[in-house]
């Protein structure tokens, strides 16, 4: 057998130098008159030890990282290629018994890291298509349920059920049905949507296949965020080969199901990630959000019936189908059923993603699983579910990851992006950002959220300056309060969420300035 | 508004036709002219709106709505720094100040003699890694005192 080697062309890996370890292991394999094939893979997501280099062998796939093009030659001195039998600093074993992978429920993520993410025989050899298989055997009301018994929730931050979407688009009536997916991951913490994307994008073309069919559907779109050029390559590279297997087109797999699939890329809008906010700019229009009702699953894309799902709801799906719905419904607790990728990210030692059942607490994941800050200094605030996320203390490190009981806390799960800070932070100046980003992405359309949040700025700048401290405190939570109930959507809605869980959590940052120097 | 000139309509006529008939063609056909050009020449605009029958009010409202749609053109480097949380935790904010100070630009300028442009972005999805940024639209990682200097090197030769 032909060594095989494993080189992550995932973005984050890149950006850590992925290519640059690709070219050299290219020229020492030439060098060396060594046979063996390249397999640029997804990341497996271990962030800390990318770029990870895998060897295929007789014996299994060893792992390498974090290696930099300096390490090349010395990794093939330690016969990298013959599955390290003199070992190497920089050897791991095998990928599958660190720890940090040890530990996951791999379900949605099953081969993100292990395949090649543009290869659909490798992709069926793991599983692939099984799910969709099992759908076109069964009649669109009998998949709706299996989703609906699987207790999948949107994955996008809403939380809401994702068989009840699938089913009022089911029962719409309309000469055009549409599957849309909401690939604008804007949250800064959130990678997951990027990782799957760019590491098994079949499996979000399967679940996108599997939905249309379930409603009657026959065209679709990627709605991708242009910060995501790698993972449009990657999609465009997979919708071509589906296309030209016959897992996409006129008739998806032999059965009649027409299926169009394109992606489409997005212009720089935050505000695009929300659902109507994204037709719009999807139609060719300001990406302005529209008042519900009507439902996009009614009046969605062109005014037609919509399917739109985030990513990770719909790269979720293929799972669902393949091993049925009480299986995936089994992982989870409570109204969370089965399971959530989390993103680790920020000043953490640990970062990367993390897929588990729900129900971790938070406190374990920064510092079980995350291994506490990068810098080493104490973690003194963990922003959970991205910019609109609220603020986290040590002290509410119990909080189980749950929708339920992170919103009991006033905090929102959101699209499971974690954000750790050490005690170097100061949140006075994070919940002014939380303003400040707002004000600049907001869409405009509705005033709470166009206005309060550039008041939100001023105020928050006043109080830094000492001008009246305990008023502007008064007006910050009362214009939050406005915000909060009076915006259209999620935007301006949860900008109060970083901000208030700020002043609640850490009210130290916001004393009067002589008293903050004086505490210093 | 300036009228066009005739190579600039040769130019951007292939976007549009490729986007015409398709759902939704504006994004792409901004999208496409912003691949050709490295901007949005506000100059296209009454073109765009007359192949898709819009009003030209319609087209630049998307246009000006848009962070990516630059009216000017950008230096030869373009370089984006995350500004979003996930980087701000990991030393973000000073590596953006020491840039600023290497490059001589401040964000949302280009440089004097045209080597760069320099841009916030607000999240590149490599929050795992951060701080984080893009150069030309290759992405760089934990980015610190020594890279930054890498960087500002490189868009100055």
């Amino acid at each position: 057998m032909a060594v095989k080697i494993y080189i992550p062309r995932d973005s984050g890996a890149i950006a850590l130098g992925a290519n640059q370890v690709a070219r050299a292991i290219e020229c020492e394999l030439e060098v060396r008159g060594i046979e063996a094939t390249i397999v640029r893979n997804g990341s497996r997501g271990l962030y800390w030890l990318e770029p990870m280099v895998e060897v295929e062998t007789e014996n299994g796939r060893v792992a390498y990282g974090p290696v930099k093009p300096s390490d090349v030659s010395s990794l093939f001195d330690h016969n990298l290629t013959s599955g390290g039998s003199s070992p190497h600093p920089l050897l791991l074993g095998r990928p599958e018994d660190l720890p940090f992978l040890a530990r996951q429920t791999r379900l949605t993520f099953a081969r993100c890291g292990i395949t090649n993410p543009v290869s659909l025989e490798d992709y069926e050899a793991h599983g692939g298509l099984r799910g969709l298989r099992n759908a076109l055997a069964l009649t669109p009301e009998q998949i709706v349920e299996q989703v609906t018994e699987s207790g999948l929730r949107g994955r996008g931050g809403a939380g809401f059920p994702t068989g009840i979407k699938w089913k009022t688009v089911l029962d719409a009536r309309g000469p055009q049905k549409y599957i849309i997916c909401n690939a604008d991951e804007g949250d800064s913490g959130t990678f997951a949507d990027r990782m799957i994307m760019e590491g098994d994008p079949f499996v979000l073309i399967e679940g996108m296949i599997i939905a249309a069919i379930a409603v009657g559907a026959t065209r679709g779109y990627i709605y991708l965020r242009s910060e995501y050029p790698y993972a449009e390559t990657v999609l465009n590279q997979a919708i071509e080969v589906a296309r030209n297997a016959g897992v996409l087109g006129p008739s998806v797999l032999g059965s009649g199901h027409a299926f169009e699939l394109q992606v489409r890329m997005g212009a720089g809008a935050y505000v695009c990630g929300e659902e109507t906010a994204l037709l719009d700019s999807l139609e060719g229009k300001r990406g302005m959000v529209r008042a519900k009702p009507p439902l996009p699953a009614h009046e969605g894309f062109l005014g037609r019936p919509t399917v739109i799902n985030n990513v990770i709801s719909l790269a979720s799906v293929p799972i669902i189908m393949d091993r049925g719905a009480t299986f995936y419904k089994d992982f989870g607790m409570g109204r969370s059923r089965g399971t959530i990728p989390i993103q680790i990210a920020g000043n953490v030692k640990h970062g990367g993603l993390f897929e588990a059942a729900f129900g971790l607490t938070l406190g374990e994941i920064v510092e079980d699983i995350g291994g506490g800050t990068a810098t080493g200094r104490p973690v003194r605030a963990v922003q959970v579910g991205g910019p609109l996320g609220a603020y986290f203390p040590p002290s509410l490190f119990d909080t189980p990851f749950d929708y339920e009981a992170f919103a009991a806390k006033d905090g929102l799960i959101g699209h499971a992006g974690i954000v750790v800070f050490d005690d170097s932070v100061d949140m006075l100046k994070q919940a002014r950002f939380a303003m400040e980003f707002c004000a600049v992405e907001s869409c405009g359309k509705c005033t709470p959220c166009r206005i309060g949040s550039t008041r939100g700025v001023e105020v928050l700048d006043r109080l830094a300056d000492g001008v009246e401290p305990e008023r502007q405190l008064e007006i910050v939570t009362d214009l939050c309060n406005t915000m909060k109930f009076g915006s259209l959507c999620a935007l301006g809605g949860f900008t109060p969420y970083p901000v208030m869980s700020a002043i609640t959590h850490f009210p130290e940052d916001f004393r009067p300035a002589p008293l903050r120097q004086a505490a210093e | 508004m300036q009228p066009a000139s005739t190579d600039l309509i040769t130019s951007i006529m292939p976007i549009i036709d490729r986007w015409k008939q398709e759902e939704g063609p504006l994004l792409p056909i901004l999208n496409g002219i912003l691949r050709e050009f490295g901007y949005v020449p506000r100059e296209v605009i009454p073109t765009i709106a007359d192949a898709l029958n819009l009003s030209r009010a319609d087209v630049y409202g998307v246009v000006s709505f848009y962070h990516d749609y630059r009216a000017e053109p950008t230096g030869r480097h373009v370089l984006k720094l995350c500004r979003a949380e996930a980087c701000q935790s990991m030393g973000g904010d000073a590596v953006a100040e020491r840039l600023q100070q290497l490059l001589g630009v401040r964000f949302g300028e280009t440089s004097i003699d045209g080597s760069v442009t320099l841009e916030p972005v607000y999240c590149l999805g490599l929050c795992a890694c951060a701080p984080s940024a893009m150069l030309d639209g290759e992405v760089i990682g934990r980015l610190d005192e020594a890279k930054a200097a890498e960087i500002a090197a490189e868009v100055r030769s």
